[in-house]
């Protein structure tokens, strides 16, 4: 569904990413593992061209999106929320969510507010909340269910996780298999092998900017996390 | 009683006028960060075409609103226009390119309205129906003043209806806040901007046109307005429409009894309240700070390099040639020569504060007509001979910088620029109203340098040595530790504050410096010319200043020079011609377009590579 091949990205002068190539398949939930300056989160906002790559090849649903604006890549069905949350703090959770909202898709159940708020119970009672009031673990919510509105074919979540007291992350994991189960595929980055293990089909391990192990999740042994993750 | 309330009601009615301008301008801000210096120049078109559909239209008594809200919607549509025309491709240049973009707008829109227009004044058609006045306790009041009011307040209540209960307006106040998160949410910025573009072009346009009857229009309107509109919009919190109602009203209203107090103040009042409420909340009276805002780009620019060799032995030929010239110049040369020096020198100065220092100035004049003005009086009412004026007077202007600096170096950005334009605006005011003093709008005459520097080779040698010397000074002054310091403090203030750098004391180092070197330019000049003139303080000086050191280019030391020398040859070569602006104008919006580092960071763009030590491709 998402291919990613011989991506190269660079800030300045300083290349990110070398080289990268992945794949994630429709129904899927794939991880992105690797410890701080990877290089995951450069090559989540280099397929959402929010910092352009400078060359390689990516295609959503056999369709090159390579340097087409941020906002076209939304609307072919790609979803992202991003690692630093990024709510509108002066709107709120309601204008947040609308904000987000894009026209339903074919074959595609659209989602409302309401159905968010089911898989989301925390925001139901903040819905006119300014989204600056939110909690860390509130915001999180918020940011899924504002690109979920875009109803996305897949969704991207930079580190979804991070910053989540134990509780929320669990609650947080259902969901996000309650997504798969609603037929969005999930392409998530994450530092932690064990909370991958909670949630992941597949795993490709992301080390100085390019895939150095992929496998399913369930034979993806600790001494190859370790190799590229530990600190 | 009733004067009172009259007097209070007329205050009303003048800030629902400014709310009426900045409303349009507070909005574009908010979004697209623009500072659109043309928003008085879309008042004015409004204003113009406004006056000329009445007279058209065949409409009867109807025929005065219609054309008001026709007018509204052609500026709309000129606004998308130069939008999409202009503006979209310099998005992703420096902010001061826009600023030069727009810049250039305001003098095309200035000729192709004189020629259009007619350079006449135009009294304006009074409204149908509401010609009349009302009596309020013994004082009358025009009927047209209370329909303004009532129509700021509709348009209020109509713009927060748009902003708060509408999608449209939801993503705006999405924008405002990240533009890039909303991007990746599937809006596409691109329409948002050209439509909020739109919306407060039109607004500007329906002001203009509203305002006719009460003020008719002339082809002074558009630099009359916008920086009335700056203060609005500045004060209120820029982007916060609410703040820009509230502050028109604090400005219209204060502005109103204090001429019964004070009745000079007229000119000074309003810049008076923006300085104070700045300095009391540096971000406006409804303005959030940076803390709430996404830093989703953080623009660097090239390190300054220190010059080459090559590049150095082509400076020494220039030098050289600059001594040589009175051996085989004219007069007429050397006098331009001459204001080239001085402005190099002043702007070079300007460029110092922009550049390394990373703090705009719109109110550059006030150090270089200060110069002028401080030599002048020192000449007029002390006698002083020309070598002691030449020494105190760039002390004083120094102090003057270290006054107005004091209140600056707590703001930032576009804060910073319009608190220097308010005290530029300030002192113009006191020059141009304290005449007995000052010579008020007469200016100060006679003013001659000493009997041994009055032949003019003499004094292009003493000019040359003064101004080369100082820019000398400036040039070095950024390859030293307090330059270093200083860059640094731009690029990140946070960064440098945690390794205990002052921030603020090189800023307002910074700002004294900049005052003592114009101020000298300044007092040059004023011995150069024999005479000086509010007109060396005023708004569009700042802007020359502002327009050589970017017609030079930020990145690039050459800069200033280049630029004021460009700038002097266009002025020359061009103002001869009738429509010189629409001409100086479109150059400008073609040098911003074409060469979005300046003149200078072209050259090195195309040439440095036969300048640099090294050769091959540069990193």
């Amino acid at each position: 569904m998402l291919a990613v091949n011989s991506l190269n990205t660079f800030y300045g002068k300083a290349q990110i990413l070398f080289n990268l190539t992945l794949a994630v398949q429709a129904g899927e939930i794939v991880a992105l593992i690797g410890r701080n300056g990877a290089g995951k989160t450069t090559t989540f906002k280099s397929i959402m061209n929010l910092v352009p790559a400078e060359s390689g090849k990516i295609s959503f649903k056999h369709q090159s999106i390579y340097h087409l604006p941020s906002y076209k890549i939304c609307k072919q069905g790609l979803g992202y929320a991003p690692e630093d949350r990024r709510i509108f703090t002066k709107l709120t959770v309601m204008e947040n969510l609308e904000a987000g909202k894009q026209p339903p898709r074919r074959d595609f159940k659209p989602w409302t507010p309401e159905q968010l708020f089911e898989l989301f119970p925390n925001l139901a009672e903040k819905r006119h909340q300014d989204g600056g009031t939110l909690s860390g673990g509130e915001q999180q919510m918020l940011t899924i269910a504002r690109t979920l509105m875009g109803n996305p074919e897949m969704i991207i979540l930079d580190e979804p996780f991070e910053g989540l007291a134990p509780m929320i992350v669990k609650q947080l994991a259902r969901t996000i298999r309650k997504l798969k189960d609603q037929g969005v595929s999930v392409f998530l980055s994450e530092q932690n092998l064990n909370v991958a293990r909670l949630i992941c089909d597949r795993a490709y391990i992301i080390h100085r900017g390019s895939i150095r192990h992929e496998s399913p999740i369930d034979t993806l042994s600790s001494d190859q996390y370790e190799k590229y993750c530990s600190v | 009683m009733g004067f009172l309330i009259v007097q209070f009601l007329t205050g009303l009615s003048d800030a629902s006028g400014l709310f009426l301008v900045a409303c349009g301008l507070s909005l574009i801000f908010g979004v697209s960060r623009i500072v659109n210096f043309a928003h008085g120049s879309f008042y004015m078109v409004g204003a113009y075409l406004a006056y000329y559909l009445i007279g058209y239209l065949p409409l009867g008594g109807l025929s005065f609103w219609a054309s008001i809200l026709i007018s509204g919607l052609i500026v709309g549509l000129i606004g998308i226009l130069v939008e999409v025309l202009l503006l979209k491709r310099l998005y992703r240049s420096p902010e001061l390119f826009l600023l030069m973009g727009t810049f250039g707008l305001i003098l095309v829109i200035q000729d192709l309205s004189r020629w259009l227009f007619g350079s006449e004044d135009l009294l304006g058609p009074r409204c149908p129906g509401l010609d009349g006045s009302i009596d309020i306790l013994g004082t009358l009041l025009p009927q047209y003043d209370l329909a303004l009011i009532i129509i700021a307040l509709l348009i209020l209540l109509a713009i927060w209806l748009l902003l708060n209960r509408t999608r449209w307006g939801i993503l705006v106040r999405a924008a405002t806040e990240d533009r890039e998160m909303l991007a990746a949410l599937g809006v596409n910025q691109s329409l948002l901007f050209t439509s909020v573009f739109f919306l407060g072009s039109f607004l500007a346009g329906l002001g203009g046109a509203l305002q006719l009857p009460k003020g008719g229009a002339d082809l002074l309107m558009d630099l009359n307005v916008i920086a009335g509109a700056f203060v609005v919009v500045v004060v209120g919190g820029m982007g916060s429409i609410l703040g820009a109602y509230l502050a028109a009203l604090l400005i219209g209203e204060l502005s109103a009894f204090g001429v019964l107090v004070l009745p000079q103040s007229t000119l000074v009042m309003m810049f008076l309240i923006m300085a104070v409420v700045l300095i009391i909340r540096p971000y406006g009276l409804f303005g959030k700070g940076k803390s709430g805002e996404y830093e989703y780009d953080e623009k660097t620019s090239a390190p300054i390099q220190p010059a080459s060799e090559r590049l150095k032995l082509a400076g020494l030929g220039l030098l050289l040639l600059v001594l040589l010239m009175p051996l085989f110049a004219g007069d007429f040369q050397l006098v331009l020569m001459i204001e080239i020096a001085i402005l190099a020198l002043s702007s070079m100065s300007l460029y110092f504060m922009m550049g390394p220092g990373g703090m705009i100035s719109f109110g550059h004049a006030v150090f270089f007509g200060g110069g002028a003005y401080a030599a002048a009086l020192l000449v007029h009412h002390l006698n002083t001979p020309m070598e002691l004026a030449l020494f105190f007077a760039p002390l004083l202007v120094g102090l003057l910088a270290l006054i107005i600096g004091w209140f600056c170096v707590r703001l930032s950005g576009v804060y910073l620029a319009m608190l220097t334009l308010a005290f530029a605006q300030i002192c113009w005011s006191i020059v141009f109203q304290w005449s007995a003093f000052t010579g008020g709008d007469d200016g100060l005459l006679s003013i001659w340098p000493s009997d041994w520097a009055s032949n003019r080779i003499v004094f292009y040698y003493l000019t040359m040595t003064l101004c080369i010397g100082g820019i000398l000074i400036l040039r070095h002054l950024v390859f030293t530790p307090f330059g270093y310091t200083l860059r640094a403090c731009r690029d990140s203030a946070l960064r440098v504050d945690s390794i205990g750098i002052n921030l603020k004391r090189h800023q307002w180092f910074t700002f004294a410096l900049t005052g003592f070197f114009a101020g000298l330019a300044g007092s040059i000049y004023v011995f150069s010319k024999g005479s000086v003139f509010p007109d060396e303080m005023a708004i569009p000086r700042s802007f020359d200043f502002l327009l050589m050191v970017l017609l030079g280019g930020i990145e690039a030391l050459s800069g200033p020079v280049i630029g004021s020398a460009a700038f002097i040859w266009l002025h020359d070569l061009i103002s001869r011609i009738h429509f010189w602006q629409l001409i100086l104008g479109s150059i400008f919006i073609f040098l911003v377009v074409a060469f979005p580092r300046g003149i200078a960071g072209f050259l090195d763009n195309r040439f440095g590579r036969i300048f640099s030590n090294h050769i091959g491709p540069r990193a």
